[in-house]
């Protein structure tokens, strides 16, 4: 069987497979299956049977989330399932990858999630700077509504669902789930109390799950498939395959879905091609910018699922790895990460919105050579105090990530811009 | 005024939204797709639209930075200046444009060819550096000839 | 009583807070910013850092911000922790990395929350080495200055102007570290609660630019407790002084009425009390028949041959004049020939509202009780201009009922950030019956009649809560069905309520909202209210002292059987047809005019004796729901310049040399007034044998005062009338014990009372809190009760259902038939209290005086919309513009309160309209 399901119908740089080549892979089976056989609960329970976990950054246990969806005849009637297509994490593409390679796929997934929350409106909420997805969304959209996968009672199934395209204007936060529920009722999008979860109250007050693009692309195999086929293709604990991803100074930067676990070594060499001819790896952010630092002298053998990389001190993330090599600058590669997290703050809490414009000025001035020794200690104390809890979001936190293992890792490198008032580095960029 | 087009537009999405003031943002994009950017008196014409202040159209539309809220050029550069194109030189790739556009982040070409704004990552991080034109994307870019994919943004 | 323990020490709480709120009500010095009592949590600033513990086996904990944790049965937590105190002072640092180092020149100096909160956490020294950011400040109209560079981003002035006053022209634009409040453009905020932006912000960004006029520091202001007198509502304030001159008001916390908040028409009218032309100064009109400055005693003397000469007096009082003035008033005049200063129309109206209050079904709603209910009909009348605060509060009852679904789900409601968007802009029943458009129908459900309909409608409401109230006869299908909906829901409601007004001088409105409350006695029980607005400050307390309108007495002028008036306090021009007035005038042989204001009738009087304003006289005016308060002078008064009684009592043979003395007199001639005497401690109240200071323990000027004249320390002023002190010295207000300095909240040894009472605080301060946010400090549970309750007193006992009152429904009103269009009024919130409309800053935020017509009449009457339109009633005449409103309900004239030159109306009042040439 396939051990490359989110993908094997994905040939970049050609068109993506349209309801007619989609179905004949075996598309909308699983719909068509699931709404005649399953009951909602059935779904969530085949969901739950495979373990699939989110794959939009925190890894939370799909189907729990599901569960905390009110049902029953003294909930709302009303619920939501919204796709998180927000994807702007610094290094991160593989969203994309998958909208533009497979819309069908998602759509699909889509609407098994719907039917198994109960929702009978979906959104997908896609980031401005995807034109090319909004375009291919749009068509498929279309198409599955002319087959009748979508609409009105479905498949004479009586669930009825409609998926709408939201185009966003911008901003990183947005892919904060409850930042994103502000967005698309049109506010500022600035994350929003919890509790209560968006499962409880969520968009316009109503139950709303929010899940990520890679997350929904799961499920129509998954109930096609089998809870067991499933987490076989996983090497770990965790089932399934993941979209890892390379950039930065390597010789083949791409996506590559493969079993979740697979380690560091083999993504960077066998995938990547490893680094560029003159240029060393020095450091690996595993899952976007808002993960921690990981180096290959120790973890070049870590298998990349949840738990093996948390355990290492970082984030799976998003499964796309940025490589910092031995001629990029460490203190500005920081510098870079945190200029877009001042710039993507919300502007809500204080330690984020006040806290990080002043740790990428310090930056700033340290790369300048205009660095003081009292510097490095005011950069420790920030990762600490701008650390969960003690910010609104869970932005500021990942935003600490990398700046913490950096100071861990590469302590020297700051010491070095301090000490000899000037950037070591010469020919990083 | 909105324009009999935009008007139709902004209604068409009506029925999407549980709330006449969630459209707020699509209305935005709908004229600035329209004008290019959006004027004060689009945001209260809009604001007018949805029953809503106009400060509380213009609080959403200075949020988002994709809402233009000054007069842009005839097509906007994004150059992605997060951390993978940086790794690959987008500082140079927007040193070169400064020094063949004469312009800089926020900039306006005298001729009201081209707008100039830095952007966060583009999600082409496999294609570093790379920057948007208007929807189209270009990546790798050369940074040494950064302007070369404008040539065909008259 | 939940159970908490913080550091160590166990306290109980109240039921349903958060652990801010608790420890600061405890005592502890917890700094927050973005918290508010009425605005709720949002978590935004992160300054109330604490950390807190699972349970007491944990050890580790966790930090939390205290406004977001529930102070649940066996919470725990630590204020003193080291990483939480480090935490609250780095909030504090990284705010004061882009605010300015003005303190010493920002108006906000010396009371300002951050100044306290930097201090509070001990962050002292810079280290954010980088430029700061600047930001454009705007101009925002006469009451607001803006100074954004300030700002720490607490979102408390949006919360508060966009959430909970419904304000649309204001916001937060930006995102990250450059997040702007203001307008999108450069304007007058068009809210009219905007003022509270000044004490609901936590430092200098939005301060109050009358004060900056005339700037003085904030502790070498003289404050003392004080009384709106711009509406009937009595919103408590303080007013604070110096140099001989109001500089500004500030709220003053009571429970039932403003709360924390205020309107800009009761922050922003005292400069009345500053005008030039105000008389200062006794003047007698001398043989040639001029007026001349004369001192006291002349004119005292004047005034009394006068009086002895006279044939006949007949005395005018006011409704805008303090209890005591309208009492020495009466005394001095004798009965029948005193009057309570309100026209005949608005009179009546008063006394039967006052008489439904009093005998009628339910008790009388104060704000409080509006806030807190969770369906109202308002029937004929329009708080929004009459009566800003209670439209404020009416804004929170609509938002009250949709919170029930946030109960549902286990979230508690102070945790405002989830509850709106819980909520998401629902609102609750709120219902409301004007003749026009008003402030309120954003977030009500509006209906719009003339005066009989709305009368009708009230009684068909009364009809369908069931009950005894009969079904009107003929009403037509759509307001019968109008009036079932509002019936049904609030029926539904747990605290229903009905609001009604005098502003329409309509007998059939009252009565029918009297329908109302008497079906919702029935149908709702204990919990329902009457809300009443009257005309102005003291309408209820000259009401309640009876007497002819003045129209009477005038006529008797006119027709001899008197030659000699005395006017308190009041422009009859505003009150009686001009030409009554004038004959009455000409009649007269002698006008004595007490006043504060240069009006038409100071203007013409013979014997002037300048009157002290609300700023340097005490004295009480009953509001609304017949609470008598009192209100204390800021500024020691003058020889010249007197408290209104004070100068009549020199001319009667009354011995009051105080104001003890003449509240004594009042209690044996109306004893339905004797409350009145207990609104506030008398003159020999001491707190442990001091009196209360008017001044903060800072103030400053003392010795250098009059420096340039006298090196020479004056004895501080006498009050003759209070127990406040013109001084520094005194009473501390609150022992405010802190829980974290140690010093522990024990009880007092017997006899010793440990808190000044509330109605003789002058200022918010106590140790390390000088802002308006040591509010806390002074109230006995946080938004409740003030420390040892409220002050005021209530005049009306709990009323006991009176059938004489019921009324039927009168004829539905039929545009055609009258001699005209029928008369309505349009107030307007700035402008419509006569005292207000004087105060410069005021004014310029006066509407334009226009008469307003639906299109259909206007077109049948050959006006134009921004024409100008000749109004003729009773053959006077007066030229308005014309605005066209479809809002208005057909056969109607909206008209300005009041017009120069027309006679003031009552319920059948109709005019003529034509184009003006
Ligand atoms: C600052 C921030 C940005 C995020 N951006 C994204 C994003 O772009 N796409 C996404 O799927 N999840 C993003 N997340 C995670 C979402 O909040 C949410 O957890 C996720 O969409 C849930 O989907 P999943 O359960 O399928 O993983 C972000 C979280 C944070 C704190
Ligand atoms: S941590 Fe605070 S300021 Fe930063 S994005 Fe989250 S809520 Fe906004
Ligand atoms: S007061 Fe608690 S976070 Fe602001």
């Amino acid at each position: 069987m396939n051990r490359r399901p989110l993908t094997a119908l994905i040939h970049p740089g050609e068109p993506p497979p349209d309801l007619k080549a989609y179905e004949a892979a075996g598309g909308y089976a699983a719909v068509r299956a699931a709404l005649r056989d399953l009951q909602p609960a059935d779904v969530i329970d085949r969901v739950k049977q495979a373990g699939l976990r989110g794959r939009g950054g925190a890894g939370f246990q799909t189907a729990m989330k599901w569960s905390f969806v009110p049902q029953g005849d003294d909930a709302p009637r009303r619920k939501y399932l919204v796709c998180n297509a927000d994807e702007m994490e610094p290094g991160t593409f593989k969203d994309r990858y998958l909208m533009e390679g497979n819309p069908h796929q998602l759509i699909e997934g889509m609407i098994l999630a719907a039917y198994a929350i109960g929702a009978e409106v979906a959104y997908i909420f896609l980031r401005d700077e995807y034109p090319l997805c909004a375009k291919r969304l749009r068509a498929a959209v279309a198409e599955a509504r002319a087959a009748g996968h979508l609409g009105k009672d479905i498949h004479g199934s009586g669930f009825h669902l409609d998926i709408h395209l939201h185009i966003s204007a911008g901003r990183y936060i947005c892919g904060e789930e409850t930042a994103l529920l502000n967005a698309l009722e049109g506010k500022r999008a600035v994350p929003r109390a919890k509790p209560p979860f968006p499962p409880v109250a969520g968009l316009w007050g109503k139950p709303t799950i929010v899940n990520n693009v890679e997350t929904l692309c799961f499920v129509p195999h998954i109930l096609r498939h089998g809870a067991d086929w499933f987490r076989g293709l996983g090497k770990g604990s965790d089932g399934g395959t993941k979209l890892y991803g390379a950039s930065g100074r390597v010789r083949r930067p791409g996506i590559w879905e493969l079993p979740m676990g697979t380690t560091m070594r083999e993504i960077i060499e066998d995938r990547a091609g490893g680094m560029l001819d003159g240029y060393r790896l020095r450091g690996v952010i595993p899952g976007g910018a808002s993960t921690d630092f990981l180096v290959p002298e120790e973890h070049m053998d870590l298998p990349m699922d949840f738990e093996s990389v948390q355990k290492a001190g970082s984030r799976l993330g998003t499964g796309t790895m940025i490589l910092l090599d031995d001629k990029t600058c460490t203190v500005g590669m920081l510098r870079n990460l945190q200029l877009f997290f001042s710039r993507e703050s919300c502007g809500w809490c204080t330690p984020c919105r006040d806290g990080i414009p002043w740790i990428e000025k310090t930056l700033a001035a340290i790369e300048a050579g205009d660095g003081r020794e009292e510097d490095i200690d005011l950069l420790h104390t920030h990762t600490r105090l701008l650390g969960p809890g003690r910010t609104f979001c869970a932005f500021a936190p990942g935003a600490m990530a990398p700046l913490q293992s950096a100071l861990r890792y590469f302590e020297d490198d700051f010491r070095r811009h301090i000490t000899e008032q000037r950037c070591p580095y010469t020919n990083g960029r | 005024m909105l324009s009999d087009s935009e008007r139709k537009a902004i209604e068409a999405e009506l029925p999407l939204y549980e709330r006449r003031r969630s459209l707020c943002i699509e209305a935005l994009k709908i004229v600035q797709e329209h004008r290019g950017w959006v004027s004060d008196e689009a945001v209260a014409d809009i604001a007018e639209f949805l029953g809503m202040g106009a400060d509380e159209v213009d609080s959403v539309a200075t949020f988002y930075n994709r809402i233009h809220r000054h007069e842009t050029g005839r097509h906007v550069i994004y150059l992605c200046d997060s951390v993978s194109c940086w790794i690959m030189g987008c500082d140079r790739a927007r040193e070169r444009l400064r020094e063949t556009l004469g312009i800089d982040f926020g900039e306006t070409t005298p001729d009201g060819r081209f707008t100039l704004l830095p952007i966060a990552c583009l999600g082409a991080c496999d294609r570093a550096p790379a920057l948007m034109v208007g929807d189209e994307l270009y990546g790798p870019v050369d940074p040494a000839k950064a302007e070369e994919p404008l040539g065909k943004h008259p | 009583m939940p159970t908490i323990h913080i550091d160590g020490t166990a306290h109980s709480v109240p039921e349903g807070v958060n652990l801010l709120h608790a420890a600061l009500q405890l005592g502890y010095d917890l700094p927050y910013f973005c918290w508010h009592p009425a605005l709720g949590s949002v978590g935004a600033c992160r300054q109330c850092a604490v950390r807190q513990y699972r349970d007491e086996k944990d050890e580790k904990g966790q930090i939390a911000m205290a406004c977001m944790v529930p102070a649940v049965d066996g919470t725990r937590c630590s204020i003193a922790d080291a990483e939480a105190t480090e935490f609250r002072a780095s909030v504090i640092e990284w705010l004061m990395t882009n605010h300015p180092h003005d303190c010493p020149v920002c108006d906000e100096g010396g009371e300002c929350h951050l100044q306290d909160m930097t201090v509070m956490t001990g962050h002292c020294s810079r280290r954010h080495r980088f430029p700061k950011r600047t930001f454009r400040n705007q101009f925002l109209g006469p009451f607001i200055n803006h100074e954004m560079n300030r700002c720490i981003q607490c979102y408390r002035c949006t919360r508060f102007y966009n959430d909970y006053a419904g304000g649309t022209d204001f916001g937060a634009f930006g995102a990250h570290n450059h997040v702007y409040f203001g307008r999108s453009t450069d304007g007058v905020l068009e809210n009219e609660f905007s003022g509270n932006l000044i004490e609901v912000c936590p430092t200098g960004v939005f301060t109050d630019k009358t004060l900056k006029r005339h700037y003085t520091r904030k502790w070498d202001l003289e404050s003392a407790p004080s009384v709106c007198a711009h509406c009937s509502l009595g919103c408590n304030t303080f007013a604070g002084a110096r140099y001989g001159a109001v500089r500004r008001i500030l709220n003053r916390y009571h429970s039932a009425i403003n709360g924390y908040f205020l309107c800009d028409r009761g922050r922003f009218a005292y400069e009345h009390a500053n005008r030039p032309d105000r008389p200062r100064q006794p003047l007698v009109r001398d043989k040639d028949g001029t007026m001349r400055p004369a001192v006291a005693a002349v004119a005292l003397k004047a005034a009394s041959d006068a009086l002895a000469a006279a044939k006949g007096v007949v005395a005018v009082g006011s409704p805008r004049a303090s209890l005591e003035g309208n009492y020495a008033l009466r005394t001095l005049a004798g009965n029948g020939r005193y009057s309570p200063g309100m026209a005949a129309a608005e009179a009546a109206a008063a006394a039967l509202l006052v008489e439904i209050l009093r005998d009628g079904p339910l008790p009388a709603a104060s704000l409080h009780d509006l806030e807190q209910a969770d369906a109202v009909l308002v029937l004929g009348e329009d708080p929004a201009d009459t009566a800003p605060r209670m439209a404020l509060a009416l804004r929170q009852a609509a938002r009250q009922q949709p919170l029930e679904s946030v109960d549902k789900l286990g979230i508690p409601r102070w945790y405002d950030r989830a509850a709106r968007d819980i909520i998401q802009g629902a609102t609750g029943p709120l219902h409301t019956a004007w003749t026009q458009a008003t402030r309120l129908d954003d977030i009500s459900r509006p209906f719009r009649g003339a005066p009989a309909d709305i009368a009708r409608l009230g009684f068909a409401v009364a009809h369908h809560l069931g009950g005894d109230t009969p079904p009107v006869a003929g009403i037509d299908d759509a307001l019968d069905a109008r009036a079932k909906e509002i019936a049904e829901s609030l029926r539904a409601a747990r605290r229903p309520a009905v609001v009604t007004g005098t502003s329409l001088h309509s007998r059939p409105v009252l009565l029918a909202a009297a329908a109302v409350a008497r079906a919702l006695l029935q149908a709702n029980g204990e919990n329902a209210r009457l809300g009443a607005v009257f005309g102005e400050a003291n309408t209820v307390g000259a009401t309640l002292l009876g007497g002819p309108p003045p129209e009477e007495l005038l006529e008797s002028l006119d027709a001899g059987k008197a030659d000699t008036l005395v006017v308190l306090e009041n422009d009859l021009t505003r009150r009686v047809a001009p030409a009554l007035l004038q004959r009455a005038l000409e009649a007269a042989r002698c006008v004595i005019a007490l006043d504060c204001a240069a009006t038409p009738v100071v203007e013409r009087a013979d014997i002037v004796l300048p009157a002290a304003s609300f700023a340097d006289a005490a004295g009480t005016l009953v509001n609304h729901e017949g609470r008598a308060q009192r209100f204390f002078p800021a500024l020691p008064h003058t020889d010249d310049l007197r408290e209104s009684w004070r100068w009549l009592a020199a001319l009667t043979d009354a011995t009051w040399d105080s104001l003890d003395d003449i509240l004594l007199a009042l209690a044996k001639d109306f004893p339905h007034l004797a409350p009145a005497a207990e609104a506030a401690p008398g003159e020999d109240f001491r707190l442990n044998g001091r009196k209360a200071p008017r001044s903060s323990r800072r103030y400053s000027g003392r010795t250098s005062q009059l420096a340039d004249r006298s090196l020479h320390e004056p004895r501080p002023p006498d009050d003759p009338d209070s127990p406040l002190a013109f001084s520094m010295e005194g009473a501390a207000p609150t022992c405010g014990s802190t829980a974290n300095s140690g010093e522990k909240n024990v009880p007092s040894p017997a006899g010793v009372q440990k808190h000044l009472p509330s109605s003789l605080v002058s200022h918010y301060q106590t140790p390390g809190w000088n802002s308006v946010q040591s509010l806390t400090r002074f109230q006995e549970e946080i938004a409740g009760l003030c420390r040892g309750g409220d002050p005021g007193a209530l005049l009306f006992a709990a009323p006991g259902g009176n059938g004489a009152l019921a009324g039927s429904p009168p004829r539905p009103f039929n545009p055609g038939a009258g001699p005209g269009l029928l008369t309505v009024p349009a107030h307007d919130v700035f402008t419509s209290d006569e005292l207000a409309a004087l105060s410069p800053p005021v004014a310029e935020r006066a509407a334009p005086p226009v008469c307003r017509l639906h299109p259909e009449d206007a077109a049948a009457h050959g006006i134009a919309d921004d024409t100008d339109a000749r109004i003729e009633i009773d053959g006077a005449s007066a030229v308005l513009r014309a605005r066209l409103d479809p809002s208005l309900a057909r056969g109607l004239i909206a008209l300005p309160v009041p017009v120069p030159g027309l006679p003031p109306r009552a319920d059948d009042t109709y005019a003529t309209v034509r184009p003006a040439p």
